[in-house]
């Protein structure tokens, strides 16, 4: 069972390989990947220093191409492509359908890992893309353990499960909330509720957040405003004002790791290439801690409270959920 | 031009699904999308009456599709899928690429729905050379992005193998979720729904803290706050798309209708509502007006 860790830059590349992650993984910088933010990312030289880095340390460099190529510069996806093949990347995470058949077509030997921007979330979609020759399928965080569960059993083909991070409710490359609201989305640009659309204004004490003038949230002086994601803000349904569709809040499926690794899945991700390198290096080793302790000992496994804590001091809210892994979540 | 109208997007009791589809065939309406596409938990209608229903508005000159749905998560929902597939007489509008895969298996044609993604040309040809034989273009992109990927030379000598077409009334949907919102919005887990989406016949409509209209919540699909309307765009879709769909309303379906014929060169234009947008058609944010 492998961990795999995202790093937006040099420094948080090396605490990742540093504090124990088994392969990370990175995006170039532009809106070839779901992570496009100002002052992250990879360009052509970082790239190399990164796949040698990586491979000093005998582990692997996973690379995302998993935005949607747009038509006038498709040239782009391709040159993506064709640079981290070039710097030794040793696995391609993609999404669209045509850059997945160039890189197989040119590249049959670099292993393609289906992006959960391709939002396979069942046995046929995987049926799919298996005309890619792709090797590992990484699944959306809309489905149940049980659901899992029943991929793992009837599909033969490595599945990689989100374990740790900021959580989206929506089938993955399927949502355009972003760009309904800013005209820019995950699949087009390559980010959600982009920061160049959020305004905050204090308003005698309470703190309105916007996003491209949207009201999103309104805190007050005792809460803690976080981020104003579309999906994450409080609204107003009938009488009710709540969070509509999900509270700020990240995945942690600490709970659930000797079930995936009775599963079988391959591998588990932590999601923030957005985040701080010191971020990742305090991730990466409570994830290495808890999967060599299930590794070692499956049957006997237990969370440690000190994993919890200090998942919970980095979690968005300070809240953590076994988000749709949990049926009750629903 | 023709004109379809989609699938109904939301949860009506079955006696009004047949009254709606009554007045369908008694419509000009050239296409005509039928089936659940957003919960395998409706079943007002089955397969074999949503079967019955096609051959019906066939009977009455429709060209009649049978839409699936878009989120698969469980293998009981795709042995459902199959019987859609295994149909035998209609066209099967593909929203999920697990219903692309069962189709291509079988040899059969497919249209792609807005939730597949395709985005440029490249995914389009191979997509045609699965069996797509009309595109329904993403909900977020613009006539413009259309043009563009239909003016590269890649796609000049497939062009006549397929038709596009564009979601041009009504709330877009614009997302599938594990978790059903309708549940959650009356403090109900989803296994424990009692299908209470059949309550709310126009959804549940999400206002922000100031009064916005922003979202509206379908069961698991979130749809545009706003109704899109495409109606003063259609002049200048001549060339570009094929087929103008209709999202059908609880009510003036068929009104709409009559203004977008009404309204193809441009002779007679509409005045938007306030709750009206058409920015993504534009390429602005989907919630804007131009």
């Amino acid at each position: 069972m492998e961990l795999l860790c995202p790093a937006g830059s040099m420094p948080a590349l090396k605490a990742a390989i540093e504090h124990g992650a088994d392969a990370v993984y990175i995006g170039l910088k532009d809106d070839t990947n779901a992570r496009h933010f100002a002052g992250l990312n990879f360009d052509e030289a970082r790239l190399k220093d990164a796949a040698c880095f990586v491979h000093q340390h005998g582990k692997k460099l996973h690379v995302a191409i998993n935005t949607f190529a747009h038509p006038n510069n498709y040239q782009r996806w391709q040159y993506a492509v064709d640079m981290a093949a070039n710097a030794g990347a040793d696995v391609l995470i993609l999404a669209d359908i045509a850059v997945l058949a160039y890189a197989a077509q040119r590249y049959p030997k670099l292993e393609r890992h289906l992006s959960v921007q391709a939002s396979a979330t069942n046995a046929a979609a995987i049926n799919f893309y298996r005309q890619f020759d792709i090797s590992r399928v990484v699944l959306p965080r809309v489905l149940s353990m049980q659901q899992v569960r029943a991929l793992a059993k009837s599909c033969d083909i490595d599945l990689e499960v989100f374990a740790f991070g900021s959580l989206c409710i929506m089938a993955e490359g399927r949502c355009y909330l972003s760009s309904y609201m800013t005209g820019q989305s995950p699949n087009t640009a390559g980010a959600c509720s982009p920061a160049a659309f959020v305004n905050w204004q204090d308003n005698n004490g309470t703190l309105e957040s916007r996003l491209n003038g949207i009201l999103i949230d309104r805190f007050a002086p005792n809460e803690t405003a976080g981020y104003p994601t579309l999906c994450k803000g409080r609204f107003n349904v009938g009488n009710d004002t709540y969070h509509a569709l999900e509270e700020p809040t990240s995945l942690n499926t600490l709970d659930l790791l000797p079930q995936l690794y009775a599963e079988g899945i391959k591998s588990l991700k932590i999601e923030g290439r957005q985040r701080s390198p010191a971020y990742v290096a305090q991730i990466t080793k409570v994830w290495r801690a808890a999967i060599d302790a299930v590794l070692s000992a499956p049957d006997h496994f237990c969370v440690k409270p000190q994993w919890q804590q200090v998942l919970a001091a980095l979690s968005e809210g300070s809240q953590t959920t076994l988000g749709a892994y949990h049926r009750k979540w629903k | 031009m023709q004109f379809s109208l989609g699938p109904v997007l939301y949860f009506w009791p079955k006696a009004q699904i047949l009254q709606f589809y009554r007045e369908v065939a008694a419509s000009d309406i050239d296409i005509v999308y039928l089936g659940e596409t957003v919960c395998s938990k409706r079943r007002e209608l089955k397969f074999e009456d949503y079967f019955a229903l096609a051959q019906m508005l066939r009977d009455a000159g429709k060209q009649v599709c049978l839409s699936s749905m878009t989120l698969y998560e469980a293998p009981g929902e795709l042995r459902e899928l199959r019987k859609y597939v295994d149909n035998g007489e209609f066209l099967i509008e593909a929203n999920d690429v697990g219903a692309i895969s069962m189709l291509q298996d079988q040899g059969l044609p497919f249209v792609a729905g807005a939730a597949i993604n395709c985005y440029n040309q490249h995914a389009l040809r191979r997509l045609v050379s699965m069996g797509l034989t009309r595109w329904v273009v993403p909900v977020e992109l613009s006539g413009q992005w259309l043009c563009d990927v239909l003016s590269q030379s890649i796609i000049s000598d497939i062009r006549d193998c397929f038709s596009t077409e564009v979601f041009a009334l009504g709330h877009l949907p614009l997302a599938w979720s594990g978790r059903c919102f309708t549940a959650r919005s009356e403090n109900r887990s989803k296994d424990q729904c009692e299908l209470c989406c059949i309550k709310y016949p126009k959804g549940r409509e999400v206002t922000s803290q100031d009064g916005s209209q922003v979202f509206v919540l379908n069961g698991i699909q979130t749809q545009s706050g706003y109704r899109y309307n495409l109606v003063n765009q259609l002049s200048a879709m001549q060339g570009l798309v094929d087929i103008v769909r209709l999202s059908p309303q609880q009510t003036g379906t068929f009104d709409w209708l009559a203004k977008f014929k009404a309204n193809v060169d441009g002779k007679a234009p509409q005045q938007l509502g306030n709750s009206d947008s058409n920015g993504y058609w534009l390429n602005l944010a989907g919630m804007a007006t131009g």
